[in-house]
């Protein structure tokens, strides 16, 4: 079974754990591990395309017409409903179901890599032998406090944490577990929204030549590969706080074939290390709602500052919370911040874009605000089959604009 | 350096765990029961390789363990091994049973302690 194929029984079946490409630095799988993978996948996908739209009709059917009965008014907010439903019943196996599956994962993944990974550590040393200027560290650099108060999406350690001196082991456990979680729809380099955007870029923008890119949150680069082979002529700059991320992503990208990115750890509320104006195009990628609510101002300054007049920003995140929004959708779309730890996941979606760009010096009159959907290999039908899951499909927002020139 | 995978597989995320039910006991009992079932997906799937392994290798064809019948002996020792594992999993409820069958036999333990006392 390779692709999302919509079968005779009309149920979209994910694509196997094995078509993710096992690039030199993966973590070694067993039989046993990689099946056990495959039920994690089929589970969340049977929990999102079967379970999940239940919890609509428990909403409409009872939750919302007790509380009209109770308080002769619909809820108020998101807050309001999240507590009237938490006493459902059927939203409560619905949702110890989603957080057994999300718990699972992590403790799959990282009784696999955990068992490997002094071996790990050691291909990604050997790889960037030779290669030292493509990835540089910093001995006393401090990891900003929003990421260490929280492991978000319940990776124990989150993505700074090094059990020893060139550990790799949580970035292991994230490259090779996001395709449980996504369902494989991120294709088989989980870069899914990176290829989304550069597309996007190259089919609205073909003149656009940038020089510098900048990819602010970089993670171990998923998504900054698929721009940076987009643009093969560019210098591509990706940063992050977590050492293991970085390390692992450099040796990843040199595994990849990909020569035209160096990764830095820095703290994105302070690139005084770039000149201004430095970059024609800064890029972030589902990065903002892992911040924190006074950093992501910085962080916003800080990347206006960079950006070359003339210049390109982008940011790709799960949709604003608008007036527009029903109540029972944001209350979905903020179920992570509270039971799958993204705290900072409720609090970024209420933020206007607009005004985080104008922050940015973007004026309103270059804002610019569409919807992509990730670019898959693995789903000939690119998607067509996926159903809104409340910020797991791989479909998103991306908000930015031109820089006044 | 060595990491004690056993334990650290299994660190918990910081924050408090929010649990869903209105019994966290039953979401515990959920919770390893989901993970009982991966592990049953798990021998299913390499159950599925040794068979195709073994097609490919000549050795069986999947098809003759679908149409496999066994005789009379083989289907005792079977239907014994059915029996002894519902038996194990449903322990409790058999002695549960056993309490309300035999009440005599069911006293709490403090009081068969004094009684051992006296004797």
């Amino acid at each position: 079974m390779g692709e999302n194929k919509q079968n005779a029984i009309g149920y979209s079946l994910p694509p196997v754990w094995t078509k993710l490409k096992q690039h030199a630095v993966f973590p070694h799988f067993n039989h046993d591990e990689r099946a056990r993978y495959n039920f994690l996948t089929n589970l969340n996908r049977f929990l999102s395309a079967v379970i999940a739209p239940g919890v609509q009709t428990a909403y409409e059917q009872r939750v919302e017409p007790t509380f009209r009965a109770e308080h002769g008014r619909s809820f108020q907010n998101r807050h309001e409903l999240r507590q009237a439903i938490s006493r459902d019943a059927y939203y409560q196996l619905w949702a110890a179901l989603r957080r057994c599956t999300m718990e699972m994962r992590q403790q799959n993944g990282r009784a696999v890599v955990l068992r490997q990974a002094e071996e790990l550590a050691q291909r990604v040393e050997e790889i960037l032998r030779g290669h030292e200027d493509i990835l540089r560290l910093k001995p006393n650099f401090v990891v900003p406090a929003y990421l260490r108060h929280a492991d978000n999406h319940l990776m124990p350690g989150s993505y700074h944490t090094e059990y020893f001196e060139g550990d790799v082991a949580n970035a292991a456990n994230y490259d090779s577990g996001l395709f449980v979680t996504s369902g494989g729809m991120l294709g088989s380099l989980t870069d899914g929204g990176g290829r989304a955007i550069a597309q996007w870029v190259r089919e609205n923008y073909p003149d656009f030549k940038p020089k510098r890119i900048l990819d602010v949150g970089c993670g171990l680069g998923h998504n900054t590969l698929p721009i940076a082979e987009a643009f093969p002529e560019a210098e591509v700059w990706a940063i992050d706080a977590g050492a293991p991320m970085l390390r692992y992503g450099a040796a990843r990208a040199i595994a990849l074939g990909i020569k035209n990115v160096r990764f830095v750890q820095m703290d994105a509320e302070d690139m005084s290390e770039f000149p201004d104006g430095y970059f024609d195009w800064v890029q972030t990628t589902m990065f903002l709602h892992e911040t924190g609510g006074k950093a992501i101002h910085k962080i916003f300054k800080e990347i206006g500052r960079v950006l070359a007049p003339g210049g390109l920003t982008l940011h790709i995140e799960q949709p604003q919370y608008t007036p527009q929004m029903s109540y029972f959708e944001q209350f979905m779309r903020d179920w992570d911040a509270y039971y799958n730890a993204e705290p900072y996941w409720g609090h970024m979606h209420d933020l206007q874009p607009e005004d985080l760009m104008e922050e940015a010096g973007i004026p309103r009159a270059n804002f610019m605000q569409v919807g992509v959907r990730a670019v898959n290999d693995l789903d000939k039908a690119n998607g067509s089959q996926v159903r809104e899951d409340y910020g797991r499909s791989p479909i998103w927002n991306v908000f930015g604009g031109w820089k006044p020139k | 350096m060595k990491l004690n995978d056993i334990v650290m597989a299994s660190d918990k995320a910081k924050g408090a765990r929010p649990y869903f039910f209105d019994d966290p006991m039953s979401e515990r009992v959920l919770n390893i029961a989901m993970a009982v079932a991966t592990e049953v997906a798990v021998i299913r799937e390499r159950l599925d390789t040794i068979e195709r392994l073994l097609e490919a290798k000549g050795v069986l064809r999947q098809s003759e363990i679908e149409d496999f019948v066994p005789n009379d002996e083989q289907a005792e020792e079977r239907q014994l091994w059915h029996a002894r594992y519902v038996g194990r999993i449903l322990r409790i409820v058999k002695q549960e049973l056993d309490a309300v069958a035999n009440p005599e036999d069911n006293k709490p333990m403090h009081q068969i302690a004094d009684e051992i006392n006296e004797m």
